[in-house]
């Protein structure tokens, strides 16, 4: 189910838990509108992106799996439904690079093609609960980073997607050996629907944090949210 | 008969920790059941008039913050029952040949409540929901974290097994939660001393 349909027919429906039910009456329904509950909500939330900061350790790596336990059909997931997918052209798609970087010229798909390509197949998790198993190919974001002359002491790395999406991870998360730019998925060039041409693939993170159809990349210091985390998702939502 | 010394049936720690977890436990589960809806792994639901949090993300973050209040007061509660002897005194594991004769009695209606002292049904439900609420814990944990926790998803079986097992250990808490709020509706005088203390009639060595 479409999530914002989803949320949107949540709204408003009473909550029957007593006393517990009149502190949830609010919570996140208007994101720039915090009451008491939404403030205390959120200093947790920013708490537990500390705690997952300092639990995350750059040598562990996800599981990978064997080419048999991939899940098929994959499974599309997106805050629209399939049939309004963006379709990007390759052809004239380029990368756009922000932020603290110091060659800001933007890449083609083909230069991304000739970089070096690490495959992978990993577990994606849902922040709903359910998680498939995947194949993807693409150009390590590290290298990638170490490519453009990205200040590597920066905080986040933040990324815009052709759909209006948008989402920012960490600069450690960014530098972990399994996060990728993705360029292929099941062994041929990404699909619409699964984020052609480039898509972030980073299986030590929940699927919301792996943004598809990607138009341009950053580096900053300033906390560049995403489009679920400023609704309340935790930002860090880490594996 | 013992010196009748002033002791209060539920020391002030015991009925603190008793009402802070009832917060958090009741926070977990009622957060816990609109996750379950985003992806149930059973064919059913849980109605969204009983759930906390309206969305997916306000139900995770109340998930998550009141996991701490959960941990927290878990963790003080174990340690206070092993310093303060609480456990050597009224939670000993009870004999099976105890716990049939209890249980036989209770179901009869028959079991007499004494304040202060556990019965071997009492014993056992209380040790049992305390090893359902570490099971939570730690399977909550390997599906927050199944990869920076991988051994810990393994112990479950992997990310999908150990939600099966998160919702086990919840049906389990529900399940004493039933028992546990039927018998306080049926000896309702055993609700006071959880608030204010109680004194023991006569106490206990």
């Amino acid at each position: 189910m479409n999530k914002l349909s989803e949320r949107r027919a949540l709204l408003g429906r009473a909550l029957a838990f007593g006393a517990l039910g009149a502190l949830t009456g609010c919570d996140y329904d208007h994101p720039h509108h915090p009451d008491l509950a939404d403030r205390a909500l959120r200093a947790m939330s920013s708490w537990n992106d500390r705690v997952q900061a300092a639990l995350f350790d750059p040598a562990t790596l996800a599981p990978t799996y064997r080419p048999d336990q991939i899940t098929r059909p994959p499974r599309f997931n997106a805050y629209y439904d399939l049939d309004q997918v963006r379709v990007v052209d390759g052809a004239s798609w380029k990368l756009d690079l922000f932020g603290a970087v110091a060659e800001k010229r933007p890449w083609r798909l083909t230069e991304l093609r000739a970089a070096p390509q690490e495959n992978q197949i990993t577990r994606l998790i849902c922040v709903e609960g359910w998680r498939v198993i995947g194949q993807w190919g693409g150009v390590p974001l590290h290298w990638f980073l170490r490519r453009i002359g990205a200040d590597l002491r920066a905080r986040y790395v933040s990324v815009r997607c052709a759909d209006g999406y948008y989402s920012s991870i960490d600069m450690a998360s960014a530098l972990h050996p399994q996060t990728i730019l993705a360029l292929d998925f099941l062994g041929r060039p990404l699909t619409p629907p699964f984020g052609f041409p480039v898509r972030l693939r980073i299986p030590t993170k929940l699927g919301f944090k792996n943004p598809k159809s990607l138009v341009a990349l950053g580096v900053t210091n300033v906390d560049p949210g995403g489009y679920w985390e400023d609704q309340g998702y935790n930002w860090f939502s880490g594996s | 008969m013992p010196s009748p010394r002033s002791r209060p049936i539920h020391p002030w720690p015991l009925r603190l920790m008793h009402w802070l977890n009832a917060l958090a436990i009741l926070t977990m589960i009622g957060s816990g059941w609109q996750i379950y809806n985003a992806a149930p792994i059973f064919p059913f639901s849980f109605p969204t008039s009983i759930t906390i949090g309206q969305w997916l993300g306000a139900a995770i973050a109340w998930h998550l913050a009141a996991m701490w209040l959960l941990v927290l007061n878990g963790i003080a509660y174990l340690a206070w029952g092993v310093v303060s002897g609480h456990f050597r005194r009224k939670l000993v594991p009870p004999t099976p040949r105890a716990l049939w004769r209890d249980a036989m009695l209770a179901l009869r209606l028959r079991l007499d409540h004494r304040h202060g002292v556990y019965n071997a049904v009492q014993r056992a439900l209380y040790l049992g929901v305390i090893a359902l609420g570490v099971l939570a814990v730690l399977s909550g944990l390997a599906v927050w974290k199944p990869v920076q926790l991988w051994w810990l998803s393994d112990v479950f079986g992997g990310f999908r097994a150990s939600r099966v097992v998160h919702f086990l250990a919840m049906a389990g808490i529900v399940g004493f939660l039933a028992v546990h709020l039927a018998l306080v509706a049926l000896v309702p005088r055993v609700l006071w001393p959880m608030i204010g203390g109680g004194a023991a009639a006569e106490d206990v060595p």
